[in-house]
């Protein structure tokens, strides 16, 4: 039991933590600039990007994709800004122009390259693998200990550590102005503060957050981490450093229930197979928002 | 191309294409209002909670012994969970502090996740039956039976019928909520019936587009529209008329090669009249305002510059300095020449009429026209000229 | 003395010397649009006195205050504090904004919003010591609010709210204090409040700039007025600028007439 817990069960879930808590963090910063749906938006065009970094190099592989999944986020942040500005269309209307505009062309570039020999799909970049992330190298909890066993894991999982570590680091450093251009963008600039400049780095870092975690658990889960553990930590504290530790222990909590749930779940009621992880976790961070929604002591204004 | 474009294709094509023009029209229309009422993106919830209804309603027909791609019943169960998810969405909105936008956001990755999670245990059911419910996610048209064909062309058509129907009590609605009410719409059921537009739409666009962008059609030809005119009516017909040209031009066009899928097509399409909107609209378009931007700047410096010049004070900005000179109004070294003498006491003249225009009782009220750049001359006659004139005689500059 | 006397009049290029003006404006001109919304205004506000930003709604008040601290960025003209740029000496203004342009119910308390106005000195990881808490208590004093510290900032009322941000102004110890309409929506304890700590600021050789609307208690309340509508209407002292003449100029027949019966 140990050995097969640790094997194929702990990197996924350990993957899924990294993955939740990295989208949250941005998160709570674009819920409360009124911009979750950039999150959305962002997920949305990692497919284009990872195609248009497929058709450049010819092969499936992390780095690339990663960067073409960046770019993809970079240019749609760019344009929607664009779109915003210069066409004075409002927010909501400019993100879904843009990001369902570039959502198409990824698909159809999907269709009209030759990919029919490779791992390549829509449902990939939308549901992730995260229950292929296993540990071979593990022969129990005492791997854990073991740096040649330990080198085997994932690299999924280093990836997603890092991000996080940015993020976090970036959000630590940065804690200040985030908060005050945030809360009064008025005062933030009369204060010398560049706030436009802010506003692009919690969009890029959500951006970051995104790309990385995309691989690993699918665009699906990071739409869901970006908005509801922070959401539903908004409504448990009036505290906004409060609400950052909620939304941390909610990101944590959708993934391992929602892992475990997807796994052994199904073998509860009798089924044979597992179910999505990446759908399970998404369906569990709602469950948790429904039940802050209904008893949290902060819920109403 | 050319026999796409006319309908000379396959039987199936053509209803299929006549079906995504009803459907991009009626998307269009229905479009416009949702923007109009600041409310584009939660037709991004709607679509996307269709999704666990749409494999529900997979699981309970083959439960009953059915076929489970009947596409009726496909589409009735993605309509309940689609009306589902727009409940969460308000129910959020009302019932706690959170924004509409993470309401809208919440609801569509949850409904999502769920939905993806009932296709793997659709997947894992039944392997040799498969559902080919992914084809929901991006829309396929490809083999398509011919019962589906007319459900689309039937559905397309009823929906732009019903859009037709309840257009004007939706404009009055979304141009004047308060005035709506006052002349006896029931603005909150007017609003319902948008929704349950804007869900039919979604319903019976999946199979063509698929949920993840039949968003695009509801979206873009109105934001496109918006472009050209201020004219809330107008902004309706022209997205209609931009949504009818994609569903038409997208339909047709992919149905001319396998590898061309219809709901990306359509959505490009979109988007390129989107684009050309953007840029080129008279008004409001990108290209307009910046020009306008760049002209109003260099009146405002040059008229500026005059004032300066006839006040006898320096010229700082660099600007101002080029426009002066370039118009041959000021020397390298700052002094005016006669020609920007002239003009810089026209320019003062002008302001000083401005300033006794106020305080003349039966003019006063036309000082909101006084932004500084208009030429009195444009809003009085030369006669109120005269008079003011005869203010500013006695005591000079006020 | 005025920056227009200043100037000589043989059109040769002089730069005025505005270094005793903690804030000047020369030839400032905003649009949004197709329009200028605040034309060619020159603004000089004195040292040590209060100065009230009149006009009729629309008329640019609020512009020309955010075009005055680089919030918006203006068409043409310049901006001086102390002679010098605006970036040169942040440390030194203080800015209240209109209350109405905040999401009150953003989750953080009023200490910490008080807090914000030390941000210059504390910097992105200074720790916040037991001096910088007694400042923010010392502020919160000043106006009243020592004993909301720890509220959310939404369970406010309007006036309460008002006061929170006067203390986060008090709190960034500046020179020059610019207000939005601090006297919008508040009630009449506030209003006291508020003015009491603005005269005591300006007693201490400070100086208050405020967008005001309120054309009856302009005489109560300030030294000097500076009138606008969408250009510069008229500057000066309460008794040599806000005579009834220069109302009506401003506001045109939009004003009644027992008002300006009233200030002139």
């Amino acid at each position: 039991m140990g050995y097969e817990f640790v094997a194929l069960s702990l990197p996924p879930i350990v993957i899924g933590m990294l993955a939740a808590m990295a989208c949250a963090l941005p998160g709570n910063f674009l819920l409360l600039r009124r911009q979750s749906l950039i999150g959305d938006a962002i997920s949305h065009v990692v497919l284009p990007g990872i195609v248009v970094a497929f058709l450049i190099t010819g092969v499936i592989s992390t780095i690339p994709m990663m960067f073409g999944a960046a770019a993809a986020a970079l240019v749609a942040v760019v344009l929607i800004e664009a779109i915003r500005r210069l066409g004075k269309v409002e927010p909501g209307a400019a993100m879904g122009v843009v990001f369902t505009a570039m959502f198409a062309g990824g698909v159809l570039l999907l269709e009209q390259s030759d990919t029919s020999g490779v791992h390549l799909d829509v449902e990939h970049a939308l549901y992730g693998n995260l229950e292929s992330l296993i540990w071979l190298d593990a022969v129990g909890w005492s791997s854990l200990a073991d740096p040649a066993a330990l080198s085997g894991l994932p690299p999924e999982l280093l990836r997603m550590a890092l991000a996080l570590l940015v993020v976090a680091g970036l959000t630590w450093l940065f804690w200040r102005p985030l908060k005050l251009s945030t809360f009064d963008e008025g005062f933030a600039r009369s204060v010398g503060l560049p706030t436009g400049l802010i506003g692009l780095g919690i969009v890029v870092m959500a951006a970051l957050a995104a790309v990385a975690a995309f691989d690993a658990v699918g665009s699906i889960i990071v739409i869901a981490m970006f908005i509801c553990p922070p959401a539903a930590a908004r409504l448990m504290t009036n505290r906004l450093e409060s609400q950052i530790g909620w939304s941390m222990v909610f990101a944590c909590l959708s993934a391992i229930i929602g892992y475990v749930l997807a796994g052994y779940g199904p073998m509860w009621i009798g089924a044979a197979a597992s179910v999505s992880a990446a759908g399970m976790i998404a369906t569990v961070s709602g469950l948790i928002l429904a039940i802050t929604a209904l008893f949290a002591p902060h819920r109403r204004a | 191309m050319f026999e796409a474009l006319t309908l000379q294709l396959g039987y199936n094509a053509v209803l299929v294409t006549l079906g995504s023009t009803a459907l991009g029209v009626a998307a269009g229309a229905v479009g416009a209002f949702l923007y109009l009422r600041k409310r584009a993106l939660v037709s991004d919830a709607i679509s996307h909670a269709t999704l666990p209804g749409l494999a529900l309603a997979f699981l309970v027909m083959v439960g009953f012994g059915g076929d489970g791609r009947f596409l009726p019943g496909l589409m009735l169960g993605s309509a309940l969970s689609a009306w589902a998810g727009l409940y969460a969405v308000s129910w959020i909105t009302r019932k706690t502090r959170l924004p509409e936008d993470a309401a809208i956001g919440a609801v569509l990755s949850v409904f999502f996740g769920f939905g993806i999670v009932l296709l793997t245990v659709i997947q894992t059911m039944q392997s040799g039956r498969q559902a080919g419910l992914e084809g929901f996610l991006l829309g396929s048209t490809a083999g398509m039976l011919r019962s589906d064909a007319l459900v689309i062309a039937a559905g397309g058509a009823i929906v732009l019928g019903a859009t037709i129907l309840l257009r004007r009590p939706m404009l009055m609605t979304a141009f004047d909520e308060g005035y709506a009410q006052v002349q006896g719409l029931n603005t909150a059921r007017i609003d319902m019936a948008l929704m349950v537009l804007v869900l039919a739409v979604t319903v019976v666009g999946l199979k063509i587009v698929g949920l993840i962008l039949i968003v695009a059609m509801l979206i873009i030809p109105a934001v496109a529209a918006r472009f050209w005119t201020e004219n809330a009516s107008r902004v309706a017909q022209l997205a209609a008329l931009f949504g009818g040209m994609s569903g038409y031009i997208g339909a047709a066009l992919s149905a001319t090669a396998p590898d061309l899928p219809t709901g990306p097509i359509i959505v490009l399409v979109s988007f390129t009249l989107f684009a050309l909107s953007l840029l080129l609209a008279p008004s409001r378009g990108v290209l307009a305002s910046a020009l306008r931007h760049r002209q109003l700047q260099h009146e405002v410096h040059l008229r500026q510059g005059l004032l300066a010049l006839a006040h006898g004070q320096p010229v700082y900005e660099s600007l101002t300095q080029r426009m002066l000179r370039s118009r041959g109004l000021m020397r390298a070294d700052g002094v005016p020449t006669d020609k920007g003498r002239n003009a810089a006491a026209q320019a003062l003249l002008d302001e000083n009429r401005w300033q006794a225009l106020r305080r003349i009782e039966t003019l006063s009220s036309l000082a909101v026209r006084d932004d500084g750049l208009t030429r009195i001359g444009d809003v009085l006659t030369p006669d109120q000229v005269k008079l003011l004139d005869a203010r500013l005689s006695p005591q000079g500059a006020a | 003395m005025t920056a227009v006397e200043l100037a000589t009049d043989n059109g040769q290029m002089v730069s005025e010397n505005l270094t005793g003006s903690p804030l000047a404006l020369r030839g400032v001109t905003v649009s949004y649009g197709s329009e200028p919304v605040v034309f060619s205004v020159d603004m000089t506000i004195e040292a040590g006195t209060m100065t009230a930003i009149i006009g009729p709604n629309g008329a640019g008040k609020s512009t020309l205050l955010k075009a005055a601290l680089g919030i918006i960025k203006p068409l043409a003209g310049r901006v001086t504090t102390w002679g010098g740029s605006l970036d040169s000496q942040r440390a030194r203004i203080a800015y209240v904004p209109q209350r109405a342009s905040i999401d009150w119910d953003f989750p953080t308390q009023v200490r910490d919003v008080v807090m914000m106005g030390l941000f210059r000195e504390l910097g992105l990881l200074r720790r916040v010591r037991a001096k910088h808490h007694a400042k923010v208590m010392e502020c919160l004093t000043r106006v009243g609010m020592q004993d909301f510290a720890d509220r959310q900032i939404g369970q406010l009322s309007g006036g309460q709210q008002q006061r929170v941000f006067l203390a986060r102004a008090l709190a960034q110890e500046a020179d020059l204090y610019l207000l939005d309409e601090p006297f919008a929506g508040v009630d009449a304890a506030t209003e006291a409040a508020i003015i009491t700590v603005l005269k005591e600021l300006r007693n201490e050789g400070k100086t208050v700039v405020a967008v005001h609307h309120d054309l009856s208690t302009v005489e109560d309340y300030f030294d000097r007025v500076f009138l606008i509508n969408r250009r510069r209407m008229g500057e000066g002292s309460v008794e040599a600028a806000f005579t009834q003449d220069a109302l009506h100029a401003t506001y045109g027949g939009r004003l009644g007439d027992g008002l300006i019966a009233r200030a002139g």
